[in-house]
Protein backbone atom coordinates (compact mmCIF):
# COMPACT_ATOMS: atom_id res chain seq x y z
CA UNK A 1 0.00 0.00 0.00
CA UNK A 2 1.26 3.34 -0.88
CA UNK A 3 0.49 4.75 2.81
CA UNK A 4 2.78 2.35 4.36
CA UNK A 5 5.02 4.76 6.67
CA UNK A 6 3.67 7.46 5.15
CA UNK A 7 1.24 10.60 6.59
CA UNK A 8 -2.40 9.25 7.24
CA UNK A 9 -4.44 12.60 5.91
CA UNK A 10 -7.43 10.81 4.65
CA UNK A 11 -8.64 7.51 3.21
CA UNK A 12 -8.95 8.23 -0.23
CA UNK A 13 -5.82 6.60 -1.38
CA UNK A 14 -6.61 3.00 0.38
CA UNK A 15 -7.87 0.40 -1.81
CA UNK A 16 -9.93 -2.51 0.10
CA UNK A 17 -6.64 -4.62 0.49
CA UNK A 18 -5.07 -1.71 2.54
CA UNK A 19 -8.26 -1.35 4.57
CA UNK A 20 -8.37 -4.99 5.34
CA UNK A 21 -4.91 -5.81 6.09
CA UNK A 22 -5.46 -2.23 8.69
CA UNK A 23 -8.17 -3.76 10.35
CA UNK A 24 -6.62 -6.97 10.32
CA UNK A 25 -3.81 -5.57 12.28
CA UNK A 26 -6.26 -3.88 14.51
CA UNK A 27 -7.80 -7.33 15.42
CA UNK A 28 -4.17 -7.93 16.52
CA UNK A 29 -3.88 -5.57 18.41
CA UNK A 30 -7.13 -5.69 20.14
CA UNK A 31 -6.49 -9.63 21.26
CA UNK A 32 -2.63 -7.80 22.53
CA UNK A 33 -2.94 -4.37 23.22
CA UNK A 34 0.16 -4.05 25.06
CA UNK A 35 3.23 -4.50 23.46
CA UNK A 36 6.43 -2.82 23.57
CA UNK A 37 6.85 -1.96 20.14
CA UNK A 38 6.91 2.19 20.47
CA UNK A 39 9.26 1.75 23.27
CA UNK A 40 11.90 4.72 22.57
CA UNK A 41 9.52 6.68 20.31
CA UNK A 42 8.11 10.00 20.87
CA UNK A 43 5.27 10.65 19.60
CA UNK A 44 3.10 14.49 19.68
CA UNK A 45 -0.52 15.34 19.69
CA UNK A 46 -0.77 18.45 18.62
CA UNK A 47 -4.37 19.74 19.44
CA UNK A 48 -4.95 23.07 17.42
CA UNK A 49 -8.81 22.61 18.82
CA UNK A 50 -9.74 20.77 21.52
CA UNK A 51 -10.97 17.44 20.99
CA UNK A 52 -11.08 15.46 24.77
CA UNK A 53 -12.33 11.94 23.29
CA UNK A 54 -10.16 11.49 20.30
CA UNK A 55 -6.81 12.54 22.04
CA UNK A 56 -7.33 10.41 24.89
CA UNK A 57 -7.47 7.33 22.26
CA UNK A 58 -4.67 8.28 20.72
CA UNK A 59 -2.53 8.89 23.67
CA UNK A 60 -3.61 6.09 25.10
CA UNK A 61 -2.99 4.24 22.33
CA UNK A 62 0.68 5.30 22.27
CA UNK A 63 1.04 4.75 26.04
CA UNK A 64 -0.17 0.92 25.60
CA UNK A 65 2.35 0.69 22.81
CA UNK A 66 5.32 1.98 25.40
CA UNK A 67 5.82 5.30 23.27
CA UNK A 68 5.97 8.70 25.02
CA UNK A 69 3.61 11.64 24.20
CA UNK A 70 4.21 15.05 24.56
CA UNK A 71 1.77 18.44 22.75
CA UNK A 72 -0.97 20.19 23.74
CA UNK A 73 -4.30 20.05 23.92
CA UNK A 74 -5.85 23.36 23.03
CA UNK A 75 -4.14 26.09 20.93
CA UNK A 76 -4.68 29.21 23.09
CA UNK A 77 -1.64 27.76 25.08
CA UNK A 78 0.50 27.45 21.94
CA UNK A 79 2.70 30.00 19.98
CA UNK A 80 -0.14 29.53 17.51
CA UNK A 81 -1.92 32.38 19.79
CA UNK A 82 0.96 34.55 19.15
CA UNK A 83 0.39 34.57 15.39
CA UNK A 84 2.90 31.51 14.63
CA UNK A 85 2.39 29.64 11.68
CA UNK A 86 1.34 26.27 11.51
CA UNK A 87 4.84 25.27 9.20
CA UNK A 88 6.23 26.51 11.43
CA UNK A 89 4.76 24.70 14.79
CA UNK A 90 5.20 21.55 13.05
CA UNK A 91 9.01 22.03 12.34
CA UNK A 92 9.82 23.05 15.05
CA UNK A 93 7.68 19.94 16.51
CA UNK A 94 9.08 17.82 14.63
CA UNK A 95 12.47 17.92 15.66
CA UNK A 96 11.19 16.33 18.76
CA UNK A 97 8.90 13.66 17.77
CA UNK A 98 8.86 10.95 15.68
CA UNK A 99 5.28 11.19 14.71
CA UNK A 100 2.73 13.71 14.65
CA UNK A 101 -0.99 13.47 15.33
CA UNK A 102 -2.74 16.54 15.03
CA UNK A 103 -6.11 17.69 14.80
CA UNK A 104 -7.25 21.51 13.75
CA UNK A 105 -9.80 23.39 12.83
CA UNK A 106 -8.96 24.42 9.54
CA UNK A 107 -9.59 21.91 6.84
CA UNK A 108 -6.80 20.88 4.72
CA UNK A 109 -4.41 22.18 7.90
CA UNK A 110 -3.12 18.18 8.29
CA UNK A 111 -2.03 18.06 4.33
CA UNK A 112 0.00 21.06 4.40
CA UNK A 113 1.52 19.45 7.70
CA UNK A 114 2.61 16.26 5.95
CA UNK A 115 3.71 18.72 3.31
CA UNK A 116 6.10 20.60 5.11
CA UNK A 117 7.13 17.88 7.93
CA UNK A 118 9.51 15.30 7.99
CA UNK A 119 7.88 13.15 10.22
CA UNK A 120 4.86 11.26 9.63
CA UNK A 121 1.37 12.94 10.13
CA UNK A 122 -1.93 11.38 11.10
CA UNK A 123 -4.86 13.48 10.47
CA UNK A 124 -7.00 13.33 13.58
CA UNK A 125 -9.56 15.77 12.18
CA UNK A 126 -9.38 18.71 10.21
CA UNK A 127 -12.56 20.58 10.30
CA UNK A 128 -15.59 19.45 8.55
CA UNK A 129 -12.81 17.57 6.03
CA UNK A 130 -11.68 14.60 6.90
CA UNK A 131 -11.29 12.33 10.22
CA UNK A 132 -9.88 9.08 8.97
CA UNK A 133 -9.58 7.12 12.64
CA UNK A 134 -12.89 7.74 12.82
CA UNK A 135 -14.12 6.26 9.44
CA UNK A 136 -11.65 3.33 10.03
CA UNK A 137 -12.75 2.10 13.87
CA UNK A 138 -16.13 2.42 12.08
CA UNK A 139 -15.32 -0.06 9.35
CA UNK A 140 -13.30 -2.08 12.29
CA UNK A 141 -17.21 -1.97 13.97
CA UNK A 142 -18.98 -3.19 11.35
CA UNK A 143 -16.28 -5.90 10.31
CA UNK A 144 -15.65 -7.38 13.99
CA UNK A 145 -20.02 -7.59 14.51
CA UNK A 146 -20.54 -8.67 11.29
CA UNK A 147 -17.80 -11.26 10.25
CA UNK A 148 -17.46 -9.15 6.73
CA UNK A 149 -17.74 -5.80 5.17
CA UNK A 150 -19.27 -7.20 2.12
CA UNK A 151 -23.21 -7.06 1.06
CA UNK A 152 -23.95 -4.96 4.38
CA UNK A 153 -27.55 -3.36 4.82
CA UNK A 154 -26.54 0.12 6.37
CA UNK A 155 -29.19 2.79 7.62
CA UNK A 156 -27.44 6.13 8.18
CA UNK A 157 -29.61 8.16 9.91
CA UNK A 158 -29.91 12.14 11.13
CA UNK A 159 -27.26 14.84 10.09
CA UNK A 160 -26.35 13.65 6.71
CA UNK A 161 -25.63 16.91 4.92
CA UNK A 162 -22.97 18.16 7.44
CA UNK A 163 -22.17 14.47 8.91
CA UNK A 164 -18.35 14.25 7.67
CA UNK A 165 -18.17 10.44 9.31
CA UNK A 166 -20.83 9.64 7.05
CA UNK A 167 -19.65 11.02 4.17
CA UNK A 168 -16.21 9.89 4.79
CA UNK A 169 -18.12 5.93 5.25
CA UNK A 170 -19.99 6.29 1.61
CA UNK A 171 -16.71 6.54 0.30
CA UNK A 172 -14.36 3.60 2.63
CA UNK A 173 -17.48 1.15 1.76
CA UNK A 174 -17.06 1.65 -1.86
CA UNK A 175 -15.51 -1.42 -2.28
CA UNK A 176 -17.66 -3.53 -0.16
CA UNK A 177 -20.98 -3.65 -2.18
CA UNK A 178 -23.28 -2.00 0.36
CA UNK A 179 -26.75 -0.74 0.05
CA UNK A 180 -27.06 2.18 2.13
CA UNK A 181 -30.35 3.85 3.35
CA UNK A 182 -30.16 7.32 3.79
CA UNK A 183 -33.06 8.95 6.91
CA UNK A 184 -33.16 12.41 7.32
CA UNK A 185 -35.02 15.07 8.02
CA UNK A 186 -35.44 17.15 4.42
CA UNK A 187 -32.95 20.45 5.48
CA UNK A 188 -29.89 17.74 6.70
CA UNK A 189 -30.91 15.30 3.60
CA UNK A 190 -27.63 13.44 1.90
CA UNK A 191 -25.82 16.22 -0.63
CA UNK A 192 -26.50 15.66 -4.06
CA UNK A 193 -22.29 15.46 -4.92
CA UNK A 194 -22.24 12.55 -2.60
CA UNK A 195 -25.74 10.27 -4.23
CA UNK A 196 -23.48 11.10 -7.44
CA UNK A 197 -20.82 9.56 -5.69
CA UNK A 198 -22.84 6.51 -5.02
CA UNK A 199 -24.33 6.51 -9.19
CA UNK A 200 -20.61 6.66 -9.93
CA UNK A 201 -19.41 3.78 -7.79
CA UNK A 202 -22.73 1.35 -8.23
CA UNK A 203 -23.34 2.29 -4.61
CA UNK A 204 -26.87 1.04 -4.35
CA UNK A 205 -28.87 3.67 -1.87
CA UNK A 206 -32.52 4.75 -1.10
CA UNK A 207 -33.95 7.30 0.62
CA UNK A 208 -36.34 7.39 3.57
CA UNK A 209 -38.43 9.95 5.10
CA UNK A 210 -39.69 8.03 7.77
CA UNK A 211 -37.94 6.71 10.62
CA UNK A 212 -39.69 4.01 12.44
CA UNK A 213 -39.53 0.03 13.26
CA UNK A 214 -40.25 -1.10 9.71
CA UNK A 215 -37.72 1.14 7.59
CA UNK A 216 -34.88 -0.05 10.03
CA UNK A 217 -36.02 -4.00 10.16
CA UNK A 218 -33.83 -5.02 7.62
CA UNK A 219 -30.77 -3.10 8.56
CA UNK A 220 -27.38 -4.57 9.44
CA UNK A 221 -26.11 -1.47 10.59
CA UNK A 222 -27.66 1.65 11.87
CA UNK A 223 -25.61 4.60 12.11
CA UNK A 224 -27.11 7.31 14.03
CA UNK A 225 -25.72 11.04 14.05
CA UNK A 226 -26.93 14.05 15.96
CA UNK A 227 -29.47 16.15 14.60
CA UNK A 228 -27.74 19.86 16.21
CA UNK A 229 -30.27 22.93 16.05
CA UNK A 230 -27.73 24.75 14.55
CA UNK A 231 -27.56 23.47 11.87
CA UNK A 232 -31.08 24.19 10.59
CA UNK A 233 -32.22 27.81 8.79
CA UNK A 234 -35.79 27.41 9.88
CA UNK A 235 -36.02 26.83 13.83
CA UNK A 236 -39.87 26.03 12.89
CA UNK A 237 -38.69 23.10 10.94
CA UNK A 238 -36.08 21.93 13.58
CA UNK A 239 -39.18 22.28 16.04
CA UNK A 240 -41.41 19.97 14.19
CA UNK A 241 -38.49 17.27 13.36
CA UNK A 242 -36.16 17.07 16.12
CA UNK A 243 -38.25 14.12 18.08
CA UNK A 244 -38.85 12.15 14.36
CA UNK A 245 -35.07 11.06 14.22
CA UNK A 246 -34.36 9.49 17.99
CA UNK A 247 -34.05 6.05 18.41
CA UNK A 248 -36.31 4.17 20.95
CA UNK A 249 -36.18 1.09 22.33
CA UNK A 250 -39.19 -0.45 20.89
CA UNK A 251 -38.44 0.43 17.13
CA UNK A 252 -36.25 -2.28 17.81
CA UNK A 253 -38.61 -5.16 18.18
CA UNK A 254 -38.30 -6.37 14.57
CA UNK A 255 -34.52 -5.74 14.17
CA UNK A 256 -32.48 -8.29 12.87
CA UNK A 257 -30.24 -10.30 15.25
CA UNK A 258 -27.22 -9.24 13.97
CA UNK A 259 -28.12 -5.63 14.36
CA UNK A 260 -25.81 -3.14 15.47
CA UNK A 261 -25.90 0.26 16.42
CA UNK A 262 -23.34 2.47 15.70
CA UNK A 263 -22.92 6.17 16.94
CA UNK A 264 -19.73 8.42 16.56
CA UNK A 265 -20.66 10.24 20.16
CA UNK A 266 -21.12 12.15 22.24
CA UNK A 267 -24.86 11.50 21.69
CA UNK A 268 -26.95 14.36 23.31
CA UNK A 269 -30.40 12.63 22.72
CA UNK A 270 -30.82 11.02 19.11
CA UNK A 271 -30.53 7.73 21.20
CA UNK A 272 -32.65 7.03 23.85
CA UNK A 273 -30.78 5.96 27.66
CA UNK A 274 -33.35 2.84 27.52
CA UNK A 275 -31.11 1.37 24.19
CA UNK A 276 -28.18 1.33 26.22
CA UNK A 277 -29.39 -1.76 27.99
CA UNK A 278 -31.04 -3.59 24.74
CA UNK A 279 -28.38 -6.11 23.10
CA UNK A 280 -28.48 -4.13 19.60
CA UNK A 281 -26.96 -1.27 21.11
CA UNK A 282 -22.88 -1.24 20.20
CA UNK A 283 -21.49 2.33 20.56
CA UNK A 284 -19.47 2.14 23.48
CA UNK A 285 -17.50 -0.72 22.16
CA UNK A 286 -17.44 1.11 18.88
CA UNK A 287 -15.21 3.80 20.82
CA UNK A 288 -13.21 1.08 22.55
CA UNK A 289 -12.50 -0.43 19.25
CA UNK A 290 -10.87 3.19 18.57
CA UNK A 291 -7.97 2.21 20.93
CA UNK A 292 -6.94 -0.27 18.64
CA UNK A 293 -7.77 1.03 15.39
CA UNK A 294 -5.33 3.95 16.52
CA UNK A 295 -2.80 1.38 18.10
CA UNK A 296 -2.80 -0.22 13.81
CA UNK A 297 -2.82 3.45 12.62
CA UNK A 298 0.43 4.87 14.73
CA UNK A 299 2.19 1.76 13.84
CA UNK A 300 1.38 1.78 10.19
CA UNK A 301 2.72 5.36 10.06
CA UNK A 302 6.24 4.97 11.28
CA UNK A 303 6.23 1.48 9.55
CA UNK A 304 6.23 -0.78 12.02
CA UNK A 305 3.59 -3.36 10.73
CA UNK A 306 4.56 -6.49 8.70
CA UNK B 1 -14.22 32.91 -36.36
CA UNK B 2 -15.51 36.06 -36.23
CA UNK B 3 -14.17 39.15 -38.15
CA UNK B 4 -15.14 42.56 -37.31
CA UNK B 5 -13.48 45.42 -38.71
CA UNK B 6 -12.06 46.68 -35.78
CA UNK B 7 -10.94 43.28 -34.20
CA UNK B 8 -9.20 42.96 -37.93
CA UNK B 9 -7.46 46.10 -37.47
CA UNK B 10 -5.77 45.59 -34.40
CA UNK B 11 -4.63 42.25 -35.33
CA UNK B 12 -3.30 43.18 -38.83
CA UNK B 13 -1.58 46.09 -36.86
CA UNK B 14 0.77 43.63 -35.23
CA UNK B 15 4.16 42.55 -37.11
CA UNK B 16 5.27 39.85 -34.76
CA UNK B 17 3.61 39.07 -31.18
CA UNK B 18 0.82 37.69 -29.91
CA UNK B 19 -3.08 38.53 -30.06
CA UNK B 20 -5.24 37.01 -27.47
CA UNK B 21 -9.10 37.27 -28.47
CA UNK B 22 -12.27 36.62 -27.15
CA UNK B 23 -11.79 37.82 -24.17
CA UNK B 24 -14.45 38.29 -21.61
CA UNK B 25 -14.38 42.55 -21.66
CA UNK B 26 -14.87 42.14 -17.51
CA UNK B 27 -11.73 39.30 -17.71
CA UNK B 28 -9.45 41.79 -19.64
CA UNK B 29 -7.59 42.92 -16.83
CA UNK B 30 -7.51 39.17 -15.24
CA UNK B 31 -5.84 38.28 -18.30
CA UNK B 32 -2.99 41.00 -18.24
CA UNK B 33 -2.50 40.28 -14.46
CA UNK B 34 -2.12 36.44 -14.79
CA UNK B 35 0.14 36.90 -17.67
CA UNK B 36 2.19 39.30 -15.83
CA UNK B 37 1.78 42.07 -18.80
CA UNK B 38 2.65 44.91 -16.20
CA UNK B 39 6.35 44.08 -16.29
CA UNK B 40 6.91 44.15 -20.41
CA UNK B 41 8.23 46.48 -21.54
CA UNK B 42 7.11 45.50 -25.44
CA UNK B 43 4.05 47.45 -27.13
CA UNK B 44 0.94 46.13 -26.02
CA UNK B 45 -2.52 47.49 -26.89
CA UNK B 46 -5.76 46.66 -24.96
CA UNK B 47 -8.96 46.56 -26.17
CA UNK B 48 -11.82 45.99 -24.08
CA UNK B 49 -15.98 46.57 -24.65
CA UNK B 50 -15.57 45.92 -28.68
CA UNK B 51 -18.66 44.01 -30.40
CA UNK B 52 -18.17 40.92 -30.77
CA UNK B 53 -20.92 38.13 -32.84
CA UNK B 54 -19.89 35.42 -30.66
CA UNK B 55 -19.98 37.08 -27.42
CA UNK B 56 -22.13 40.17 -25.73
CA UNK B 57 -18.94 42.34 -25.55
CA UNK B 58 -15.19 41.05 -25.58
CA UNK B 59 -11.53 42.35 -24.80
CA UNK B 60 -8.79 41.89 -26.78
CA UNK B 61 -4.95 42.36 -26.07
CA UNK B 62 -2.28 42.74 -28.61
CA UNK B 63 1.34 41.82 -27.30
CA UNK B 64 4.61 43.00 -29.77
CA UNK B 65 6.97 40.97 -29.74
CA UNK B 66 6.12 37.86 -27.42
CA UNK B 67 4.88 34.45 -27.22
CA UNK B 68 3.57 32.53 -24.49
CA UNK B 69 3.86 29.06 -23.27
CA UNK B 70 1.50 26.06 -22.61
CA UNK B 71 1.88 26.58 -18.68
CA UNK B 72 0.60 30.56 -18.91
CA UNK B 73 -2.48 29.62 -21.43
CA UNK B 74 -3.09 26.85 -19.11
CA UNK B 75 -3.19 30.19 -16.27
CA UNK B 76 -5.92 31.81 -18.76
CA UNK B 77 -8.44 28.71 -19.38
CA UNK B 78 -9.02 29.43 -15.31
CA UNK B 79 -10.37 32.09 -16.07
CA UNK B 80 -11.71 32.06 -19.70
CA UNK B 81 -11.69 29.13 -21.84
CA UNK B 82 -12.71 30.32 -24.97
CA UNK B 83 -10.12 32.46 -25.09
CA UNK B 84 -7.81 32.18 -28.53
CA UNK B 85 -4.03 33.35 -28.94
CA UNK B 86 -3.16 34.21 -32.09
CA UNK B 87 0.41 33.76 -33.37
CA UNK B 88 1.57 36.69 -35.53
CA UNK B 89 5.24 36.23 -37.65
CA UNK B 90 5.25 38.90 -39.82
CA UNK B 91 1.95 40.56 -40.25
CA UNK B 92 0.43 36.91 -40.78
CA UNK B 93 -1.08 35.14 -37.97
CA UNK B 94 0.37 31.62 -37.98
CA UNK B 95 -1.04 29.85 -35.21
CA UNK B 96 -5.11 29.88 -33.57
CA UNK B 97 -4.20 28.06 -30.29
CA UNK B 98 -7.11 27.23 -28.48
CA UNK B 99 -6.53 27.15 -24.85
CA UNK B 100 -6.92 24.11 -22.89
CA UNK B 101 -7.81 23.26 -19.36
CA UNK B 102 -4.41 21.90 -17.53
CA UNK B 103 -4.82 18.65 -15.12
CA UNK B 104 -3.89 21.42 -12.10
CA UNK B 105 -4.07 25.02 -11.14
CA UNK B 106 -1.42 26.21 -9.18
CA UNK B 107 -1.07 29.45 -7.26
CA UNK B 108 -3.44 31.49 -9.26
CA UNK B 109 -7.24 30.86 -7.78
CA UNK B 110 -8.28 31.14 -4.38
CA UNK B 111 -10.19 28.76 -2.44
CA UNK B 112 -13.79 30.40 -1.87
CA UNK B 113 -13.90 28.17 1.59
CA UNK B 114 -13.06 30.72 4.62
CA UNK B 115 -11.98 27.58 6.85
CA UNK B 116 -9.29 26.25 4.26
CA UNK B 117 -5.98 26.29 5.58
CA UNK B 118 -4.83 27.95 2.16
CA UNK B 119 -6.58 31.39 3.46
CA UNK B 120 -4.71 30.86 6.81
CA UNK B 121 -0.89 30.05 5.98
CA UNK B 122 1.24 31.55 3.27
CA UNK B 123 1.10 29.20 0.99
CA UNK B 124 0.22 28.13 -2.51
CA UNK B 125 -2.90 26.92 -3.69
CA UNK B 126 -3.74 23.61 -5.56
CA UNK B 127 -6.23 23.22 -7.58
CA UNK B 128 -6.68 19.74 -9.08
CA UNK B 129 -9.21 20.19 -12.41
CA UNK B 130 -11.90 17.38 -12.15
CA UNK B 131 -14.06 18.55 -14.73
CA UNK B 132 -12.56 19.67 -18.00
CA UNK B 133 -15.89 20.58 -19.77
CA UNK B 134 -17.94 22.28 -17.27
CA UNK B 135 -14.62 23.48 -15.13
CA UNK B 136 -14.89 22.31 -11.72
CA UNK B 137 -11.73 22.44 -9.43
CA UNK B 138 -11.55 20.91 -6.42
CA UNK B 139 -8.90 21.98 -3.63
CA UNK B 140 -6.27 19.98 -2.55
CA UNK B 141 -6.36 20.88 1.27
CA UNK B 142 -10.12 21.03 1.94
CA UNK B 143 -11.39 19.55 -1.05
CA UNK B 144 -14.29 21.55 -1.84
CA UNK B 145 -14.85 21.97 -5.07
CA UNK B 146 -15.51 25.86 -7.55
CA UNK B 147 -17.08 26.12 -11.00
CA UNK B 148 -15.07 28.32 -13.06
CA UNK B 149 -17.87 31.06 -13.14
CA UNK B 150 -16.96 31.30 -9.22
CA UNK B 151 -14.01 31.61 -9.37
CA UNK B 152 -11.73 34.06 -7.63
CA UNK B 153 -7.90 35.10 -8.39
CA UNK B 154 -5.26 35.69 -5.75
ZN1 LIG C 1 -9.57 24.93 0.04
Amino acid sequence: MDQTGRSLISLEGLDREDILWLLGHAAQFEANPNRKILDGKIVATLFFEPSTRTRLSFETAVNRLGGRVIGFSDAATTSSSKGETLKDTIMMVSNYADLIIMRHYLEGAARYASEVSPVPIINAGDGANQHPSQTMLDLYSMLKTQGSLDDLNIYLVGDLKYGRTVHSMLTAMRFFNPKFHFISPDELKMPDEYKEYCRKHNISFEEHSRFDEETIADADILYMTRVQRERFTDLMEYERVKDMFILKNDMLRSAKPNLKILHPLPRVNEIAQDVDSNEHAYYFQQAKNGLYVREALICNALNLLK
Amino acid sequence: MEKTGKSELLVAALQNGTVIDHIPSDKVFDVVNLLGLTNIDTPITIGSNLSSRKMKSKGIIKIADRYFTEEECGKLSVIAPNIVLNIIRDYEVIEKKMIAMPDEVRGIVKCGNPKCITNHEPMQTIFDVVDKENGTLRCRYCNKDVHKDNIKLL
